[in-house]
């Protein structure tokens, strides 16, 4: 088993880019990761995306880019955990180069999502959902987000109020980040004023989707030319769990985010306190309380009570979120888990600028598919 | 030889579960009458609408579980016949019946058509049913007559289109809550009320549906049995006619000589409306729900077409033990949820019937 | 979904069959074979009573592809009272008249249909058990 390290990162601004195609989109991030490695070739490429087929009506994403980005002929494929396809690829490229089987890989996160009507794109995202049991009868993603916010809030007596930094400490990051989605701040008021979109989750728990891609090198630590600015993998653990939210030991512990940063902690032989910075799915608020809980920085119900105090901030205890997350940044799906790595070796290469992370040495990145069917984590380190 | 007119089958039939279902909303008839203002009195006071996920198959359904119900243990599987009678199939091809027949678990061993005969098709039903059993073909048959009649916007007949339905579970006298004594039957070819295929609405003949066709079927089968059998209305406890309104069953009722007290049990049309092909069988459950041992019960459909099958019942002991199994036609009639006309348009699919 | 998917599911769709566990007696729904209980197999067919209580609850305002001519409409997990949690829809039901806790019986209705032309689909809904419970005895 090689260790692994990340000597390339790329990415395009999370946007609705209508001139754009899924391959032209992939591309931008995948060079600009190539270029930024200095290397010249691969020998693999893994395509994490969740809706090509449902959206551009085009599977075979691997073969497609590695064509496209001048790597014809190389080993390439989709991979795909719904929105944690992203971190999927990553992983894949991991196991790859940590086997022995490859030197050098590109991992990338594509997701186009405006070439389609919002039903379609609804009806695409629910199939991270079970679609025996919980789809046919007409919940849709944010459903069951919802169900599981109200749950939430009736078992810890915690109100909706209570998951308002989530969003701000999102949107305050984002600002000085160029390729956010959204990069204005967020009031509290505005957090508290905004509308239901499905009870109680409001148009402010949600993040955006749009468009998006980015890109990871991978290569083995021993292989590494220039070791400054190379970010090493620490840890890459991935756990799952039955898709259905009625079907889980406990619909409010996250038990694949648990076992995948237990295994994470583990491989790195860290703890929770160890962590500097932890970009994590906050998909939707309810979703970061629960991820912060199961990954053991906050016991079960006080998640709020952290981001209450601040603790989630660039300068808390427990900073995520840190180039605007799900929420800010914004949410490709299938490209997020790169996003999410990508900002990490931002952080721990200290080129976060106004964002930085003072002292960050290790970061964790976690990428959640469905209402946590697949998690993916990671732990890097400088 | 001149044959009985009453029909008897070879073994004694009786009804051995029975169950009604009547959705929850209701539109006055005075809110239909303010957007369409027509002159008179109501025919009713208010109708049943079915919500927007319901249809004839999932009011069958539920009507079906509580004759199950009713019938103490039965194994599903021993109905050998689950026939549905409506005029608002949800399909014109695939039947009714087997859905039911499915959701009771009946299937694989049985039989399971649907029919039509306008608001008679329940009671059709009955008959078959009554005749699987009463010929030894089987030990148990299912019949419902359901319904969730359409009316043309601003048509007179829009004010009782109302929704509901009925099942009953026929089998051995001896387990019956009510016996069959006798049926009888009375059919012509009378065109009074019809619908085309695609067509959305029914087309009536007005003034047609009254003496030619409602009164003629309805009190020539009923009289006829009454004569058959040697009853006058005084040998009933209880009598449920087919009640398109208020005013028809109740004139039909005084002509055949029954007072008010005999038929105001199943007479439900004032507050639920037309059920159409399960107004007479829903009208008999409210009956059943209240009735004694011993009680004869004569109950008399009609369906434009047309035709009436009328029935004599006795009601068994085992009724008042085993009609708490599910719950009571009175229940259902009493959950209301009022709407309005433009509620009514919407759950109705008015706006894209044309 | 085609045709025959929803046709396999028709046993679960309108009778909430699912599976009992002959080993340690977990009654299971959806079935699945395996016990998620103690991981034996698990083939015993169990008819579940549909009664069961509200856990949580939403409304849907904007409705998947096929779903939304019903909008809005509530949305719920419901606790059977044999043990498992399913998603389902309320019916016969104000959205803001759920609340956690509420009990709930099982309702069979239409979940949709593909069109004017196309299949209608039914399935378990859930609807406040209370509306039909003064004269249900037993």
């Amino acid at each position: 088993m090689r260790d692994v390290s990340i000597i390339g990162i790329g990415q395009t601004p999370v946007d609705e880019h209508w001139g754009k195609s899924l391959r032209h989109l992939a591309a931008d991030a995948v060079l600009a990761a190539i270029q930024d490695a200095a290397v010249e070739r691969a020998d693999a490429l893994y395509v994490g995306n969740m809706l090509s087929g449902v959206i551009a009506g085009q599977e075979h994403l691997g073969a497609l880019i590695a064509d496209f980005v001048g790597l014809r002929g190389i080993e390439a494929f989709k991979v795909e955990a719904a929105c944690a396809s992203g971190a999927a690829a990553v992983r894949l490229g991991y196991v790859a180069v940590a086997g022995g089987l490859a030197d050098v890989v590109i991992a990338a996160g594509v997701e186009k999502m405006t070439d389609e009507s919002n039903e379609v794109v609804t009806s695409g995202l629910a199939m991270a959902a079970d679609g025996d049991y919980e789809l046919p009868h007409g919940v849709s993603f944010v459903a069951i987000n919802a169900m599981l916010m109200r749950r939430y809030m009736h078992v810890y007596g915690v109100s909706h109020d209570d998951f308002a930094n989530f969003a701000v400490v999102a949107h305050q990051n984002a600002v000085n980040n160029p390729n956010a989605r959204f990069q204005s701040s967020l009031p509290t008021s505005r957090f508290l004023d905004a509308p239901m979109i499905c009870e109680p989750i409001s148009l402010m728990d949600s993040s955006p989707i749009a468009d998006g891609a980015a890109a990871v090198v991978l290569c083995a630590t021993e292989l590494v030319k220039d070791p400054a600015r190379a970010v090493r993998i620490r840890a890459s653990a991935v756990a799952t769990d039955c898709l259905s939210l009625h079907d889980r030991r406990d619909p409010l512990r996250l038990d694949a985010v648990e076992m995948s940063a237990q295994k994470a902690y583990m491989q790195a032989s860290v703890a929770p306190t160890d962590i500097d910075f932890f970009e994590y799915h906050d998909a939707f608020t309810i979703m970061a309380a629960l991820s912060l809980e199961a990954s053991g920085f906050a016991r079960p119900g006080r998640a709020t009570e952290l981001a209450r105090e601040g603790a989630i901030a660039l300068d808390g205890r427990i900073p995520v979120a840190t180039m605007g997350g799900l929420k800010a940044r914004g949410h490709p799906v299938g490209a997020t888990g790169v996003y999410q790595i990508v900002e990490a070796v931002q952080q721990l290469r200290g080129e976060a600028g106004a964002n930085q992370v003072a002292g960050a040495s290790l970061g964790m990145t976690q990428n959640i598919g469905g209402s946590g069917a697949t998690v993916v984590t990671h732990i890097l380190e400088a | 030889m001149v044959e009985s007119k009453a029909m008897k089958p070879s073994r004694e039939v009786g009804i051995i579960g029975y169950g009604a279902y009547v959705p929850r909303y209701r539109i006055a008839a005075e809110e239909i009458g303010r957007v369409w203002p027509a002159a008179g009195s109501t025919p009713v006071e208010e109708k049943s609408v079915p919500g927007l996920d319901e249809d004839s198959a999932t009011m069958a359904i539920e009507a079906a579980r509580n004759a199950l119900a009713r019938c103490g243990g039965l194994d599903p599987k021993l109905i050998r016949a689950v026939w549905v009678g409506s005029e608002s199939h949800p399909y014109a091809v695939k039947p009714t019946g087997t859905i039911v027949a499915e959701a009771i678990g009946a299937t694989p061993s049985t039989l399971g058509a649907d029919l039509e005969f306008a608001c008679k098709a329940g009671s059709e039903a009955m008959q078959m049913a009554i005749a699987l059993v009463g010929s030894g073909m089987a030990a148990y048959a299912m019949a419902a007559g359901v319904d969730t009649a359409q009316g043309r916007p601003g048509d007179a007949l829009e004010q009782t289109a109302g929704a509901g339905g009925a099942a009953y579970v026929f089998g051995p006298a001896g387990e019956s809550l009510a016996v069959l004594e006798a049926s009888y039957s009375y059919v012509t070819d009378t065109p009074d009320f019809w619908r085309r295929p695609y067509q959305h609405f029914p087309q009536h003949g007005s003034r047609f549906t009254g003496t030619p066709a409602y009164f003629r079927h309805l009190l020539g089968a009923g009289s006829g049995l009454m004569e058959e059998l040697g009853y006058s209305a005084a040998d009933f406890r209880h009598v449920v006619l087919h009640q398109p309104n208020t005013r028809f069953p109740t004139r039909a009722a005084r002509d055949l000589g029954f007072k008010p007290e005999q038929y105001r049990t199943g007479l439900l049309a004032p507050r639920i409306g037309n059920t159409y092909a399960g107004a007479m069988l829903v009208g008999l459950s409210a009956v059943l729900d209240v009735a004694e041992a011993d009680d004869r019960i004569l109950a008399v459909s009609y369906g434009s077409g047309a035709g009436s099958d009328a029935f004599v019942w006795k009601a068994t002991e085992q009724l008042s033990a085993r009609r708490d199994l599910a719950p009571k036609t009175e229940t259902y009639v009493a959950r209301r949820e009022p709407i309005d006309y433009g509620l009514y348009v919407r759950y109705r699919k008015k706006l894209y019937a044309h | 979904m085609g045709i025959p998917q929803y046709w396999r599911l028709q046993q679960q769709n309108y009778r909430l069959m699912g599976e009992v566990c002959n080993r340690c007696g977990k009654r299971i729904f959806p079935p699945r074979d395996v016990c998620p209980e103690c991981a034996q197999p698990a083939y015993e067919p169990y008819q579940f009573s549909g009664r069961g209580e509200v856990y949580s609850h939403t409304v849907v305002y904007s409705a998947p592809a096929g779903y939304g001519e019903y909008a809005p409409y509530a949305v719920a997990l419901i606790k059977l009272e044999e043990g498992p949690l399913v998603t389902a829809q309320l019916t016969d039901v104000s959205p803001d008249e759920v609340e956690i806790g509420m009990p709930v019986e099982m309702v069979t209705r239409k979940i949709r249909e593909f069109g004017e032309e196309g299949v209608i689909v039914y399935g378990y809904k859930f609807r406040p058990a209370g509306q039909l419970a003064e004269m249900k005895a037993g």
